[in-house]
């Protein structure tokens, strides 16, 4: 099976955003970048079924802040094959436009199924691979939690709220959407990845240069204006704990402690 | 584009899902202000009762066999040719997973912009305006949408409509045929060892515990408190707790008298699992996580530095 993965690069939440001049971005240029958590699960699920079914895994990533260390990450364990596609995407990359540069690429490459991560923080005008699928005029799963071989295609893990899941098989080519791999992404070290970008280079080519409007603009993006932000205690770990034991037992929370 | 509001029913077999309800509410109003109906789009396979009483204007019910559980492709594709004849101003559906494998699509489909994880929309004129949440909850996004919309809506973001004899009219299901996608299966939660949402104290353990060695501080807690350990999503995929202790959209939703949330950035999915807690006391080092905007109390303090000197107080003011 020829597993194609998407990766792309997100702005690491951990970090405080900065808006951009006209308030209807993030700073790019300051903040630091990782891959989208969810491309990694969908990482880990392809290796896993390209281990259970054969075939080859090849990551696909946009040329995007540190895209390189994650494409070579994603070689040293165990992708077959990673493609960067260059152009200019400084100001970020709609979904849409995402979707149809890697439509217009697959549209070259040989592949039975791509997997990609279920959502990204940044996907506003809605998630990548559902568009992509659309496109490409193929099925699609999203919120995969699992996706293993059946009958000479793949059968599909589908979660909904509270737990509850559907059993899909896919017989033709698919785009999935994955929420969660079967298993925590396996963790890969420095020095495999320094190998990695020593015996495989990238192969580079120019994005497709596409049409891809999403109908939608953005007026600005703002910090939400909570109306109960909460009462922050003061001190060290010591006096917010003593503050804390005293909220519980004022409220009378817990019976041995009132 | 006319000025009819769509609104697409999440159901399983017939039993309407309550996120249908929330955006037929949205929609009756959206629809007083285009001038336009709110129609609902019922795609089932033997289930039209489903359409009874729900709280807009026509149903659409599209019946075909492909449509008897959902099926991503068939829906897509059976809600687009619907959008194709009808051009409504809006097309409203959840941010669930039905709604996540549906917007984009119909968005390729029919080049109709399309606004995720909204919870807000407004016309000002011709203009949709809707709110979206982005970066994990960290930024909203305001963004105006022209011509005709799409906006996948996070559960309880409106309030709920129901009681209507709405005009049902069957229409026939086109372009669902030959589908590469086949149910296979429907299945259930297990049944769990502890439940979540039965519990008065929940102390909730999210990515920042740092690893699954640390889950016992927060245990330590729990037992102190008399309550019991809950997680974020990350945290039981990791399995550094069990999946019947996840909180959030795709777990429990829980509503205890105390939840306190260690390490827990506050992501939308997770707070559709708990903001309504009695006392939600949140344990975050970011200043800005926006846990903090529904927790009641916050500290910035290292989560693995406060649960100690939480439980030996707690201990100690039991004995
Ligand atoms: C379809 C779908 C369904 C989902 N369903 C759910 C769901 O049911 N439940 C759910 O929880 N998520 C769900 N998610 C995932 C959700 O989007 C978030 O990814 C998730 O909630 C984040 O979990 P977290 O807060 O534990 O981790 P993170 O977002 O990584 O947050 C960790 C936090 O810990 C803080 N921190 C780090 N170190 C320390 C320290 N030493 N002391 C104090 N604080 C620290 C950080 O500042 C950060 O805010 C779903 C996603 C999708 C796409």
């Amino acid at each position: 099976m020829q597993i194609i993965v998407p990766m792309q690069q997100t702005v690491d939440l951990v970090e405080e955003l900065e808006l951009n001049d006209d308030g209807t971005g993030v700073e790019r240029e300051y903040l630091k970048f990782v891959a989208n958590e969810w491309d990694e699960q969908a990482l880990e699920e392809a290796l896993l079924l390209k281990e259970a079914a054969g075939g080859s895994v090849t990551v696909v990533g946009i040329d995007e802040t540190d895209v390189d260390g994650t494409l070579f990450s994603a070689l040293a364990k165990g992708a077959d094959r990673a493609v960067k596609l260059t152009g200019d995407f400084e100001n970020g990359i709609s979904s849409h436009q995402r979707a149809a540069i890697l439509a217009a690429w697959l549209g070259t490459q040989e592949f039975d199924l791509v997997m990609v991560g279920v959502q990204s923080p940044e996907d506003l005008d809605g998630q990548t691979g559902v568009i992509l699928a659309n496109l490409l005029d193929t099925a699609h799963v999203s919120v995969a939690i699992g996706v293993e071989p059946h009958e000479g295609g793949v059968k599909v893990r589908q979660e909904f709220g509270g737990g509850t899941v559907h059993e899909l098989a896919l017989s033709g080519r698919a785009v999935v959407g994955v929420q969660a791999a079967t298993a925590a992404p396996r963790y890969v070290s420095i020095s495999r990845v320094r190998a990695a970008m020593q015996d495989s280079p990238l192969e580079t080519l120019p994005a497709a240069d596409v049409d891809a409007p999403t109908g939608t603009t953005v007026r600005r993006l703002y910090a939400p204006e909570s109306s109960s932000h909460a009462e922050m205690l003061e001190g060290d770990a010591d006096a917010v704990a003593a503050r804390i034991l005293e909220i519980v037992r004022e409220r009378g929370i817990v019976k041995e402690l009132s | 584009m006319g000025s009819d509001v769509f609104t697409l029913v999440e159901h399983v077999g017939g039993t309407v899902d309550d996120s249908t309800h929330e955006l037929l509410g949205k929609a009756r109003e959206l629809a007083t202000a285009t001038g336009g109906r709110s129609v609902a789009c019922l795609l089932h396979s033997g289930a039209r009762a489903g359409a009874d009483g729900l709280a807009a204007d026509v149903v659409l019910s599209v019946e075909h066999p492909a449509l008897e559980h959902f099926l991503p492709e068939a829906y897509v594709k059976a809600l687009a040719a619907l959008v194709a004849d009808h051009e409504p101003r809006v097309v409203l559906v959840a941010n669930s997973t039905v709604g996540m494998d549906v917007a984009g699509g119909l968005s390729a489909r029919t080049g109709n912009g399309l606004v995720a994880y909204c919870n807000a929309i407004t016309l000002e004129g011709d203009t949709l305006v809707a709110i979206s949440q982005v970066f994990g909850g960290k930024l909203n996004a305001e963004v105006a949408v022209e011509g005709p919309a799409i906006c996948s809506v996070v559960s309880g973001s409106f309030a709920p409509a129901t009681g209507g004899s709405p005009d049902i009219q069957d229409v026939t299901a086109s372009g669902i045929d030959n589908l590469t996608t086949t149910f296979l299966a429907r299945i259930e939660p297990e049944a769990s060892d502890v439940d979540i949402t039965a519990e008065d104290i929940l102390v909730s353990v999210g990515r920042g515990i740092g690893g699954a060695d640390n889950i016992e501080f927060a245990q330590e807690l729990a037992d102190a408190l008399g309550g019991v350990v809950s997680g974020s999503r990350p945290v039981t995929d990791a399995g550094w707790l069990s999946k019947t202790r996840q909180v959030g959209k795709s777990g429990q939703k829980v509503k205890p008298k105390l939840y306190i949330a260690c390490g827990i950035s506050g992501a939308p999915e997770h707070l559709e699992g708990m903001s309504d807690a009695e006392l939600i006391i949140a344990i975050n080092s970011d200043a800005n996580a926006p846990i903090f905007d529904v927790a009641h109390f916050g500290t910035t303090e290292d989560v693995l530095d406060v649960l100690p000197a939480l439980t030996e107080q707690i201990e100690a003011a039991v004995a």
